[in-house]
C-alpha cells in the first residue's frame, strides 16, 4: 500500500468556533493508481491535499506514505519526505519567476545535495521528458501557460517521488493545453507514476481510473471506473 | 542536520542574484554601514597615527630628564596661577647647589633663554632663540655639534663670548663661508663661534635648529640675571629617574630652606606628563567618536534589517515554493543570512576602501603617519559578520518559520 489515512480528522480553530475541515477520512492509495480528488469548495479537499503532500499534519488520525508514518513528523522531517516522496504540480505553477527552466527543475534536488553535474543530467532529461528540452535555458515569462505547467511536471517527476499530487493542474490553461498537460500526465500513468488530481473539473476528473468525492470533510463517494 | 553543499551554494546564488536586482536598495542599504566603518576605522588610524606622532615628537625633550622649573608645565585653572605666580625665581645658586650634591644625576645644566636679533655682516635674522646653558646640553639634549666644538668648562668659567649656532642659522646668516672663526652679533654683543650644531630638526611646528647656544654665565653678564633658570638633570640610570626627582626635590627644599609641611615653591616636571595631557586629550576624543561611528553602525544595521523584512515579504511566495520541494528551516535561514552578510560585506569592504584612501590623504597632507593596520581591517570583517548575522538573523529566523501552505497562497 503506498498511501494508508486511518480515521484523518483536521480541526482548525477560528476563536471559539472549531471547524473540522476533515471529519474522519479513511483512504487507501496502492502504487500506480490514478486518482482524482473532488468535491465543491468547503468539502475539505484542499486541507485534504495539503496533509497528502505532507504540507501539514492531521490532528488526529494515521497517515502512512510508503509504510512511513508521517502524521507526526516535524518540520524538517516533513520538509524531506516532501522532496523524496511528493511531486507537486500547481495550478499557479509555481515557478521560480527569475530562474531558468532547468534551474527551476532542478531545485529538489538541490535539496536533497545531488551533485551538481548529475543535477543538471536529471533536470535535463525530466525536461526532455515534457517536451521542453528546447526551451531549458528560458525563464518561466518566457514560455507559455502550457510550457510553464511543463516545467513545473517535470519538476514534480524530477526526483522519482512515490506520488506526484496536481492541485487543479489545469485551472490557469485554457482548455486545448489543459488537455495536452493531462495527456501528459496519462503516459506518466502509463510509465508507472501514482498520480493524485485534485480538480473539481468533471472531464479532468475522467481522465483517472478512480473518483473520490469529498463533502464536507468525509469521503461521500469513492468509485472506480 | 546539515547543510550540504548545493545547498550552501543555492543560498549565495540567491543572495548575489537578489543584490544584483536590487541594486540601488543594496547600494542605499549599506551606506549606514559604509559611514560606520570610515567613521571608525580612520578614527582609529588618526589616533594611533597621531599617537605615533606624538610620542615621537616628545622623546626629543627625553624620556629620561628631570626639569626643575619655576612654574610647573601646565597651569590648569585661574586659582593655581594665584598660588604659584609668586614664587621665587630658580638662579645659578640653585644649579650650583644641585651640581655639587646630587649623586643621581649623570648630569645637570640650565637652561635660560630669550630672543634677540642676531647680525653677521649686512644680514640678519630677528627673534633667534639665544639659550644659556652649559657643556651638559649635549648629553640632555643628545645634540653633537655637527663642525668645530661646543665650548668648554673654561671658557663658562671665564665668561669668554664664545657660542655654538643652531643648523639654520649657519645655513642662513653664513651662507657661502664657514662660520666656525667668525663672529656673531647678539643684540649688541659680539661672539666668537666655535661651532655649529648637527641638525636636530622639528618639534611640532618648532625648529630647534634656530638657535644661539652661549655659555649661561655669558648669557647673565649679557642680557642680565632677571630670568628664572630651568634646570635640567638626566639619571645615571633610566631606572632611578623616580629616585633623581625625589633628590632634586629635596635638594631644592634645602637650599630654599623650606620647612616640613610647607609647599614646594618649584615643579619637577617630566616628559611624560605632557604624554599623559595628550593621552587624557585623546581619551574622551576616542569616546566621542567611537561612539558617533557606533551609532552609524547601529543604524546601518537597522536598516539592513528593514530591507531584509521587505526582501522576506518580496518573497513569500518563493519561501513557500523552496519549502514545498523540500528546503528545510536551516536552509531557508542560511539563504537570507548570506544575504544580509553580503550586504554588509560590500558597505564594510567600501568603507575600508574610502577609509585607506582618506588615510592616505591625510598621511599626505599633514605630519601624522595615518595608516590603516591590519588589525582594524580586521575589525572590519569583523563588523560584517556581526552585523550581517545579528540584524540578519530576526528576518532570516521569520523566513523560516514561515507556514509553506501559508507561504504558497500569499499574493
Amino acid at each position: 500500500m503506498m498511501i494508508e489515512l486511518k480515521n484523518i480528522v483536521k480541526e482548525y480553530h477560528l476563536g471559539l468556533e472549531t471547524v473540522h475541515a476533515l471529519a474522519g477520512i479513511d483512504l487507501n492509495l496502492d502504487k500506480n493508481e490514478y486518482v482524482a480528488i473532488m468535491g465543491p469548495s468547503g468539502s475539505g479537499k484542499s486541507t485534504l491535499m495539503n496533509l497528502l503532500g505532507c504540507l501539514d499534519t492531521p490532528s488526529e488520525g494515521e497517515y502512512h506514505l510508503n509504510s512511513q508514518n508521517v502524521s507526526e513528523m516535524s518540520d524538517d522531517e516533513l520538509a524531506e519526505i516532501r522532496n523524496r516522496e511528493i511531486g507537486f504540480v500547481f495550478q499557479n505553477f509555481n515557478l521560480l519567476p527569475r530562474a531558468s527552466s532547468l534551474h527551476n527543475v532542478e531545485l529538489p534536488l538541490i535539496y536533497n545535495g545531488t551533485p551538481a553535474s548529475k543535477r543538471k543530467e536529471l533536470a535535463e532529461e525530466a525536461l526532455t521528458k515534457v517536451g521542453l528540452s528546447d526551451r531549458m535555458h528560458h525563464r518561466p515569462n518566457e514560455l507559455s501557460g502550457g510550457q510553464r505547467q511543463r516545467v513545473a511536471v517535470a519538476r514534480a517527476l524530477v526526483n522519482n517521488p512515490a506520488i506526484i499530487l496536481a492541485d487543479e493542474p489545469t485551472g490557469n490553461l485554457d482548455t486545448r493545453t489543459g488537455d495536452e498537460i493531462m495527456d501528459l500526465f496519462e503516459d506518466l500513468h502509463d510509465n508507472g507514476n501514482t498520480i493524485i488530481i485534485v480538480t473539481h473539473e468533471e472531464y479532468i476528473a475522467e481522465h483517472s481510473d478512480r473518483i473520490i468525492r469529498l463533502r464536507d470533510g468525509r469521503v461521500e463517494r469513492d468509485e472506480a471506473r | 542536520m546539515i547543510i550540504s553543499l548545493s545547498e550552501l551554494s543555492e543560498g549565495f546564488r540567491i543572495a548575489l542574484h537578489a543584490l544584483k536586482t536590487n541594486r540601488l536598495r543594496t547600494i542605499l542599504t549599506t551606506l549606514g554601514i559604509l559611514i560606520g566603518v570610515v567613521v571608525i576605522t580612520v578614527i582609529i588610524s588618526v589616533i594611533q597615527g597621531m599617537n605615533t606622532y606624538v610620542s615621537g615628537e616628545l622623546s626629543a625633550i627625553g624620556t629620561d630628564n628631570v626639569f626643575v622649573t619655576q612654574y610647573p608645565w601646565m597651569i590648569n585653572s585661574w586659582e593655581e596661577w594665584l598660588r604659584v605666580r609668586g614664587r621665587p625665581k630658580i638662579d645659578s645658586k640653585h644649579f650650583e647647589f644641585i651640581q655639587e650634591y646630587a649623586t643621581l644625576a649623570e648630569v645637570v645644566a640650565p637652561e635660560v633663554a630669550t630672543r634677540r636679533t642676531v647680525k653677521y655682516r649686512n644680514e640678519d635674522l630677528t627673534r633667534v632663540i639665544i639659550y644659556g646653558t652649559t657643556p651638559g646640553y649635549m648629553v640632555l639634549s643628545d645634540a653633537m655639534p655637527e663642525f668645530g666644538r661646543f665650548f668648554n668648562d673654561s671658557e663658562m668659567q671665564h665668561r669668554r663670548n664664545v657660542c655654538v649656532i643652531g643648523w639654520e642659522i649657519a645655513d642662513k646668516l653664513y651662507k657661502d663661508v664657514d662660520p666656525i672663526g667668525k663672529r656673531i652679533k647678539i643684540g649688541s654683543q659680539s661672539f666668537f663661534i666655535l661651532g655649529v650644531m648637527e641638525e636636530r630638526g622639528q618639534l611640532f611646528d618648532f625648529s630647534m635648529d634656530n638657535n644661539v647656544l652661549i655659555p649661561y654665565t655669558v648669557f647673565q653678564k649679557a642680557f642680565g640675571k632677571h630670568r628664572s633658570l630651568e634646570i635640567q638633570a638626566k639619571a645615571v640610570n633610566p631606572e632611578l629617574v623616580e629616585e633623581l626627582k625625589d633628590e632634586l626635590e629635596e635638594l631644592m627644599r634645602r637650599t630654599r630652606g623650606l620647612k616640613v609641611g610647607q609647599e614646594n615653591d618649584f615643579n619637577i616636571n617630566q616628559q611624560s606628563q605632557l604624554m599623559d595631557v595628550y593621552n587624557n586629550l585623546t581619551k574622551v576624543l576616542w569616546i566621542v567618536l567611537i561612539g558617533i561611528g557606533s551609532i552609524a553602525l547601529l543604524v546601518g544595521g537597522i536598516g539592513i534589517m528593514n530591507i531584509m523584512l521587505v526582501s522576506v515579504t518580496e518573497r513569500t511566495r518563493e519561501i513557500g515554493i523552496r519549502k514545498a520541494l523540500g528546503a528545510k528551516r536551516k536552509v531557508i535561514l542560511l539563504q537570507f543570512l548570506v544575504e544580509s552578510m553580503f550586504i554588509s560585506s560590500i558597505g564594510v569592504i567600501l568603507g575600508l576602501l574610502i577609509s585607506i584612501g582618506l588615510a592616505t590623504a591625510i598621511k599626505q597632507a599633514s605630519p601624522i603617519p595615518v595608516d590603516i593596520s591590519g588589525w582594524v581591517a580586521l575589525l572590519g570583517v569583523g563588523f560584517t559578520v556581526t552585523i550581517g548575522l545579528f540584524f540578519g538573523l530576526y528576518p532570516a529566523s521569520k523566513a523560516s518559520k514561515l507556514d509553506p501552505i501559508e507561504a504558497l497562497r500569499y499574493e
